[in-house]
């Protein structure tokens, strides 16, 4: 009796190896940013950029909630807060907060360089910026956005070039919008 | 008719104005309906425009509605839009039509596949602006399809174009691996990755595309551990760029506050700590340029802490030589002591990573963590509290427990209850007499009552009945705190159980330990009483409460009539719970009169976990055995071979990676205690205490782990001795077919011996006529948390069934496993 059941469990814990494929071991250490979001002291939402796939209820729920959330902490308090599963890096810039979410437990202070490196793009481009040029110039901050970063990560860390492609870009915007005439603008053409 | 300005006459031929006219007219909106009228109506010219074939100011018009959605309102009807205007030839529609996709479509919408042919189109775009688009959205959205059928596009970008887009795209393979699983897309990625920096000379590369590459590498690296291998080799390579950009001068256009290029520095160090990691060769390697740049790196703005962050991270990561881990360390306790809050939150955060395998090096900074308990901030707070217990040891017990209690009367609601059971662990372990446990106990339950958990009162009494030199101080101090403050439940149903239990003590006035009182019997059944009538009192309570005043029938002499009345009053009251027990006593005062002294007699010292759960029996196999066999600790086991496989199935049930391993050598794995903290097991100590009453003990908990088609299977346990456990699991039938060719497997975590016994028989006849039982002998040296995970396979009619089921908790065991 006895031996037939190791003879068992030989032949079960082969099988169990089989099934379970053994995946191999995938490190918890990307530094994934989930999303960004930009709010006013008021909790108007100025920009939000999302890397991961959410259906427009589900963003909204979770904008609404982390606004709530970091509008309730006081002035001196933690960059840093743990809210759900994510991380989230904030810091108030004047009368905007802006936000990150991003996956992992490493390293939040280059976040908030990064945070830091976007609002400084924002000002060259706009030269001194403020909420109001966000406001009316959103797909221009969109634009500077992706142009900093890709997927989430950084893909420009010199901001000389970021702000040089994005002039390249605006200029070849300028050609492709070429003036056209009054008439051929109010369709009379 | 005549038009002012160009302003007017366009909006007067068409119903729509510029975007940010709108933008100010909805701004300048009073209130919530006003605004939703502008936007209804803008949106009604917007869907009109989209309907005309082709209009100069398509992209005004999508940004328009871009805006207002961003406000919140829907704007589904856009993505269509967004989908011709990705085609249109024009970059200023091609620019806000991809910004459109990214905002407006996700990966689950059907609409996103119809942007893989533009993207595909342009990714090959003559001009790179728009290449840049293309790449941007895939990164953004693409799915997995999308992914999947652009990779190969993407991997020759890769290889072969310039630097700008080089960039993207090592950004966009990122995207793609995280997306796609299957090896074969990631392989030809990967191929390809290897190329572009490391094989060729560094430095030529600009830093981005370095940071691109190095990041695709990260990815692939964690993905694939054959990839991991094959790139150790670049380890050099990257010490040298990192010592580039570490020791060279001012660099005007990568500087953040004197450090040049930041973000790739940290890229690079992360790198190098996945291929540090568990390699000997590759640490050696970057040894002194990690102490580099841990010593050059100034650490007077966030960036350079930044940096150093990283750089401490990867030591304590990889196999770093001693004197480099302490220098980290001491990193680590400079963050502790800088102004800057967030500082001191990593700094906390990464001294509980690493306080179980360097548990003396972070005792060095005990002092400042303390401290930090003391701040403002609630996230430091916590991190604080986490610290501190991890760093409790039988040395400054009673120094951080006096911090520890201190923090306790002022810390934020959310930490009370982890801080309660957080200093209950560490009292229970470090304890240096149990008076100061008692008092540590006690003080806890006058501060926090309301947030102990459940079995704290089962506990305590536990540990007041084995101290028995201190039941006259307990009792008196109890009785003191009762007086006090009758609204903390946890704190006043001990102290009516001591009552009850010591009241003898209480009314001979002295007591060596503590002042003496004098204290009448009128004096305690007042303050019974009282508890018994508050509406403070829950139910549970009051229950304690009367026993307690039955109880003193027998220990008091003169005022047995007033009990008497008590205890018949409560003879009719609502609650039918204390109904009961006030019938049960009434009748235990008229005709059981001659057993009452024996009844009420001073309870035997509570043992933790006894195994002698004798009365009783709910599956009577399962506790026939009183004696089982104790467990040798060298007694031969399973063969290893099917034993580690059956193991191997163990690192994938999940729970806390740190109790699955066995615990060091070094220092007490505290934060593993700490985490389960949740235990489960208070339920049956509260058994044997019954509520009181002079019941038998509760039969042998025998707990069903799995029913499912008719085959049930129950589990009860019996503790031999400190390590090792006896479980018994029984099989039964009910569906009305035999079962046949029954077999159990276990597996139990790595450092779990185990050894199954010969089962009673492998047929289960229909109706439950019989059972099956088996013994499973576990010995758990290490005192992890036990799990097991049984497979059930049987014949039943024919056929074959299998099925595996968890157990996480035993009847009878603590959630250490104890």
């Amino acid at each position: 009796m006895q031996i037939l059941y190791i003879h068992h469990l030989l032949l079960f814990g082969y099988v169990f190896r089989l099934n379970l494929l053994k995946l191999p071991v995938v490190q918890a250490t990307t530094l994934k940013m989930q999303f960004m979001l930009l709010f006013s002291r008021q909790g108007k939402l100025r920009l939000q950029k999302w890397y991961v796939p959410l259906s427009d209820k589900e963003r909204k729920k979770i904008s609404r909630d982390l606004v709530q959330t970091i509008l309730a902490r006081k002035p001196k308090m933690c960059s840093f807060l743990e809210w759900r599963d994510l991380k989230i890096v904030y810091k108030r810039y004047a009368s905007l907060y802006f936000c990150c979410a991003v996956e992992d437990q490493d390293n939040e202070l280059i976040t908030l360089e990064i945070i830091h490196r976007y609002v400084e793009l924002l000002d060259k481009y706009f030269g001194s910026v403020c909420e109001l040029d966000i406001i009316f110039n959103f797909e221009k901050a969109y634009f500077i956005l992706d142009e900093f970063l890709l997927g989430g990560e950084a893909q420009e860390t010199s901001k000389k070039n970021v702000l040089k492609a994005i002039e390249q870009a605006d200029l070849l915007q300028e050609e492709a919008e070429a003036p056209r005439s009054v008439l051929e603008e109010i369709g009379l053409t | 008719m005549y038009f002012y300005n160009v302003n007017e006459l366009y909006r007067a031929m068409s119903p729509s104005v510029p975007l940010q006219e709108m933008i100010r007219a909805i701004r300048s909106a009073r209130t919530q309906c006003e605004e939703r009228g502008v936007i209804q109506r803008e949106c009604a010219a917007i869907r009109a425009q989209f309907r005309q074939a082709d209009n100069g100011g398509r992209s005004h018009n999508l940004a328009k509605l871009l805006y207002v959605h961003m406000l919140g309102y829907p704007a589904h009807f856009g993505q269509m839009e967004c989908v011709r205007m990705i085609a249109s030839p024009r970059y200023s529609e091609k620019r806000v039509g991809y910004l459109g996709a990214m905002m407006l479509l996700d990966e689950k919408q059907d609409a996103s596949l119809l942007i893989t042919n533009s993207i595909k189109n342009d990714l090959s775009h003559s001009n790179q602006y728009v290449q840049s688009l293309a790449l941007c959205t895939l990164a953004c959205m693409g799915s997995a399809e999308m992914c999947r059928d652009l990779a190969p596009e993407i991997d020759r970008l890769l290889r072969a174009s310039n630097s700008y887009i080089k960039k993207k795209a090592a950004l966009c393979a990122v995207h793609i691996v995280r997306k796609v699983h299957d090896l074969g897309g990631v392989s030809c990625i990967a191929s390809s990755g290897g190329t572009p920096s490391d094989n060729s000379i560094p430095r030529r590369e600009p830093n981005s595309v370095l940071h691109g590459a190095v990041v695709l590498i990260i990815e692939l690296c964690e993905r694939n551990p054959e990839t991991l291998e094959r790139f150790r080799k670049t380890v050099p390579d990257l010490v040298q760029i990192m010592k580039g950009l570490v020791l060279s001068g001012y660099s005007p256009e990568h500087d953040v506050a004197g450090i040049s290029d930041p973000f790739l520095q940290v890229r690079i160090l992360r790198l190098l700590r996945i291929l540090g990691h568990n390699n000997e060769g590759a640490s050696d390697a970057m040894n002194d340029l990690l102490a580099q740049v841990a010593t050059n790196t100034d650490s007077t703005k966030t960036v350079g802490n930044a940096v150093l962050y990283e750089t401490v991270l990867t030591v304590l990561d990889i196999k770093s030589e001693s004197g480099l881990r302490v220098l980290a360390v001491n990193i680590l306790g400079r963050f502790l002591l800088n102004n800057d809050r967030n500082i001191r939150y990593i700094a906390m955060t990464s001294l509980q990573k690493i306080v179980g395998t360097d548990h003396n090096a972070v005792q060095r900074h005990r002092g400042t963590i303390v401290d930090c308990l003391k701040d403002q901030d609630a996230s430091v707070k916590r991190r604080a509290l986490e610290l501190s217990l991890a760093l409790v040891s039988a040395s400054n017990v009673r120094s951080m427990m006096k911090e520890l209690l201190l923090f306790l009367s002022s810390c934020p609601a959310e930490l009370k209850a982890h801080a309660a059971s957080g200093i209950f662990n560490a009292a229970e372990r470090y304890a240096p007499s149990q008076r100061w446990h008692i008092d540590t106990i006690l003080h806890v339950l006058t501060t926090a009552g309301g947030d102990v958990r459940d079995e704290t009162v089962p506990n305590l009494i536990q540990l007041i009945t084995n101290a028995s030199e201190l039941h006259c101080y307990t009792v008196h101090k109890l009785y003191r705190a009762l007086l006090t403050d009758i609204s903390q439940q946890s704190l006043v149903q001990v102290a009516c159980w001591c009552i009850g239990e010591y009241g003898d003590l209480l009314l001979r006035g002295e007591c060596q330990e503590t002042e003496a009182v004098q204290v009448t019997e009128d004096d305690v059944l007042d303050a019974l009483e009282t508890v018994l009538q508050s509406h403070m009192s829950s139910p549970a309570t009051r229950g304690f409460a009367l026993t307690a005043t039955m109880k003193l029938s027998t220990r008091i002499t003169d005022n047995v009539d007033r009990i008497r009345s008590i205890v018949s009053i409560y003879g009719s009251c609502i609650d039918v719970e204390l109904q009961q027990r006030a019938v049960e006593y009434n009748a235990l005062f008229k005709k059981y009169d001659h057993m009452r002294a024996a009844v009420l007699e001073r309870m035997p010292v509570i043992e933790k976990n006894s195994p002698g759960h004798t009365n009783g029996e709910s599956t009577g196999e399962a506790i026939k055995d009183i004696q089982p066999a104790k467990v040798k600790q060298g007694e031969p086991l399973l063969p290893p071979q099917p034993a580690n496989q059956v193991c191997d199935l163990l690192d994938l049930l999940g729970g806390s990676e740190e109790t699955l391993q066995p615990c060091p050598a070094v220092g007490a794995p505290a934060p593993g205690l700490l985490i389960n903290t949740a235990s489960t097991a208070g339920g049956d100590l509260l058994d044997l205490l019954g509520v009181l009453e002079p019941a038998p003990l509760a039969p042998a908990p025998t707990v069903p782990v799995y029913e499912k088609d008719g085959v049930t299977l129950t589990l009860s346990c019996e503790k031999q001795c400190d390590t090792g456990l006896t479980v018994t699991l029984t099989a039964s039938n009910s569906t009305d077919s035999d079962i046949s060719s029954f077999t159990l497997q276990a597996a139990v975590p790595k450092s779990v011996q185990l050894h199954m016994k010969a089962p009673s028989g492998d047929s289960l006849p229909a109706r439950r006529t019989a059972k099956v039982t088996q013994m499973v002998v576990l010995n758990n040296p290490n005192k992890v948390n036990l799990k097991m995970r049984v497979r059930i396979s049987y014949t039943s009619q024919g056929s074959a069934f299998q099925d595996t089921v968890q157990i996480d908790s035993f009847p009878g065991l603590d959630a250490a496993g104890q």
